[in-house]
């Protein structure tokens, strides 16, 4: 028996991996076996010290520049064999955009069952989780009696902890031959800096409250203060002001940041079910009946024109950036 | 070529939504029930081809109880040719792993060169039906796609991932999963609804393709379903602007510790 975390790499470990890792090294804890590790990617070499003190005791890396970017025909055979190998009876991946197919399509060589999307996994004589339902609106608890269990971590809901600074071992595997029948031609990446909305620990959000496209500037000025990334309702992505990349919703991202700022934005159940796995939430809006004030923690009743160039001020001085 | 298409009847998630006395359903009585939106834009993307020349016929597909026709009733009037229903005893019981094995054996004769599928259902979002069928199929996939072209027998799609996305080929047989954005789905005419009536829906039972007894149990279980975290402090903060600004930062910085 043992747990088995697939740490997501694009191009580096990202925070999603780490964050699954802290959550498979508690269910291994607490049901008494061992936590491993599967890496697939470039050379693991730099970012080993980022897997220190999260309880992994052996990293199997697969090292080849050809599995640079996750193919399902390159990935899944690794994991399924592995899996078999080591008897793991656990299995936790993240549930970002390219975790979710990784972790469907190893649940479905293995012929077990997955739960994807989870915001809490414990482990209580079996692996349960939690995840949203019905747009949010409901939570479902799961068991998983199939072996190995698997879920998925939705990003950004667990917070990194280590304990200590072992270094896991790390265990290099020979890539296995593999006829890729899926072929990359192209990965449009997001610019070094740039924070990606599913990942961001701050969005700063605008809705129909901005007024129109040009207007941008004002909620930018609040995100950039803040460090945080730009979300937008799904009003304005229909209504062409911005890219549906920046959509928070259930027909676009869902985001849990430490923070979540909604500037004009009323909170349409389709909006909530993309935010309110937030953990602390801001609205500014001019309607003191906008359902976002039901919902957040704290809220500010009045126009945005005014309040959020004051508040990016502020916050501003409040980190030292003046 | 053959596209067959995926989807699932779900309830309109603007719905209120009320807990079971049992803890583990929620009460369906008074639901509206939808095709899940993005089945409509997979629909949407095989008519398309359809209309270009590049696929011949377009069968839609789904798995539950006998009311999931009205959801392929509205695929037809958008004009798939056919439908198919794998129905039978314990069919909503099933797990996204069952849902699946029901579907590649439903599909394994029918010979689709492409199926496509929303990227999830917005139901219980389990996210991995379509990816299941593909592996159980053993065709190429993608999910999450938000571009797709057909050339021959390889598609070129672009799929999504954070900040970015990669573009891919692939060689057919494949399944996609698709996201919103691509396409803008059709509303069906009066008189396709009309016509869309005298299409043939075809029923396979469970048990014909299978799926009886053992087959059927799922190891997955809801335990309980509860309604999301209702702690908000929903504090108004009052004052002159210059006065409430300064308030929710000492908030967020001292109280909270979030910046």
């Amino acid at each position: 028996m043992s747990v088995l975390v697939l740490l997501e790499q694009r191009g580096e470990l990202k925070p999603c991996a780490l964050e699954a890792a802290t959550a498979a090294s508690k269910v291994a804890q607490a049901a008494g076996v061992e936590l491993n590790a599967v890496y697939i990617g470039q050379s693991l070499a730099d970012q080993s010290a980022e897997l220190a003190g999260l309880g992994i005791a052996k990293v199997y890396a697969y090292e080849n520049d050809a599995l640079n970017y996750y193919s399902n025909d390159g990935y899944v055979p690794i994991v399924r064999d592995l899996v078999q190998e080591l008897g793991a009876t656990v299995v936790i991946g993240s549930a970002s955009a390219l975790g979710k197919e990784y972790c469907a399509s190893v649940a479905a060589r293995l012929g077990t069952e997955l739960a994807q999307d989870a915001i809490e996994v414990s482990w209580d004589g079996g692996l349960k989780a939690k995840k949203p339902v019905y747009a949010g609106k409901i939570v479902s608890e799961v068991s998983i009696t199939a072996s190995p269990a698997m879920v998925s971590l939705r990003p950004n809901v667990v917070k990194i902890e280590r304990d200590g600074d072992a270094v896991p071992e790390i265990v290099k595997r020979d890539m296995p031959q593999v006829s890729l029948r899926t072929v990359l031609k192209e990965a449009a990446v997001a610019a070094a800096g740039q924070i990606e909305l599913t990942e961001a620990k701050v969005v700063v959000s605008g809705g129909r409250g901005i007024g129109g496209p040009e207007n941008w500037p004002v909620v930018q000025e609040l995100a950039d203060a803040l460090g945080a990334a730009l979300g937008a309702s799904r009003a304005v992505v229909d209504a062409g002001w911005i890219h549906h990349s920046h959509q928070v919703g259930q027909t676009g991202k869902v985001v849990s940041p430490d923070i979540y700022v909604a500037c004009g934005i009323s909170g349409a159940i389709q909006h909530q079910a993309g935010m309110r796995t937030s953990k602390l939430i801001v609205a500014i809006n001019k309607d003191p009946n906008a359902p976002i004030f039901k919902l957040c923690d704290y809220g500010i009743v009045g126009d945005l024109f005014e309040i959020c160039p004051l508040l990016a001020a502020e916050v501003r001085k409040a980190l030292g950036k003046e | 070529m053959k596209i067959a298409v995926l989807v699932k009847r779900v309830p309109d998630t603007a719905s209120v939504f009320q807990i079971d006395g049992d803890q583990k359903s929620v009460k369906t009585d008074g639901l509206k029930f939808v095709m899940s939106p993005y089945d409509e834009h997979a629909m949407e993307l095989a008519i398309q081809l359809k209309e270009a020349g590049k696929a011949d016929e377009v069968i839609v597909v789904s798995a539950g109880p006998d009311g999931a026709k009205d959801v392929m009733r509205t695929a037809l009037a958008m004009g798939a040719d056919s439908g198919l229903l794998v129905t039978g005893d314990g069919v909503e019981s099933l797990s996204s792993r069952g849902v699946a094995q029901a579907l590649a054996a439903a599909l394994k004769d029918f010979g689709a060169e492409l199926i496509l599928a929303g990227k999830q259902a917005v139901d219980d979002d389990a996210s991995q039906v379509a990816e299941r069928v593909a592996e159980l199929l053993e065709y190429a996939h993608a999910s999450v796609v938000t571009r797709f072209e057909l050339e021959g027998t390889t598609a070129t799609v672009d799929r999504e991932i954070e900040g970015g996305q990669y573009t891919l080929e692939l060689p057919l047989p494949a399944v996609c999963t698709i996201q919103k954005g691509i396409n803008t789905p059709r509303y069906p005419t009066l008189p396709n609804i009309m016509k869309a009536k005298k299409k043939p829906i075809a029923d396979k039972n469970l048990a014909d393709l299978g799926l009886s007894g053992d087959a059927l149990n799922s190891g997955i279980a809801v335990e309980n379903l509860s309604l999301p975290r209702q702690d908000r402090l929903n504090k108004i903060i009052e004052g002159d602007n210059e006065v409430r600004v300064k308030e929710l930062v000492r908030m967020l910085k001292e109280d909270e510790k979030a910046l």
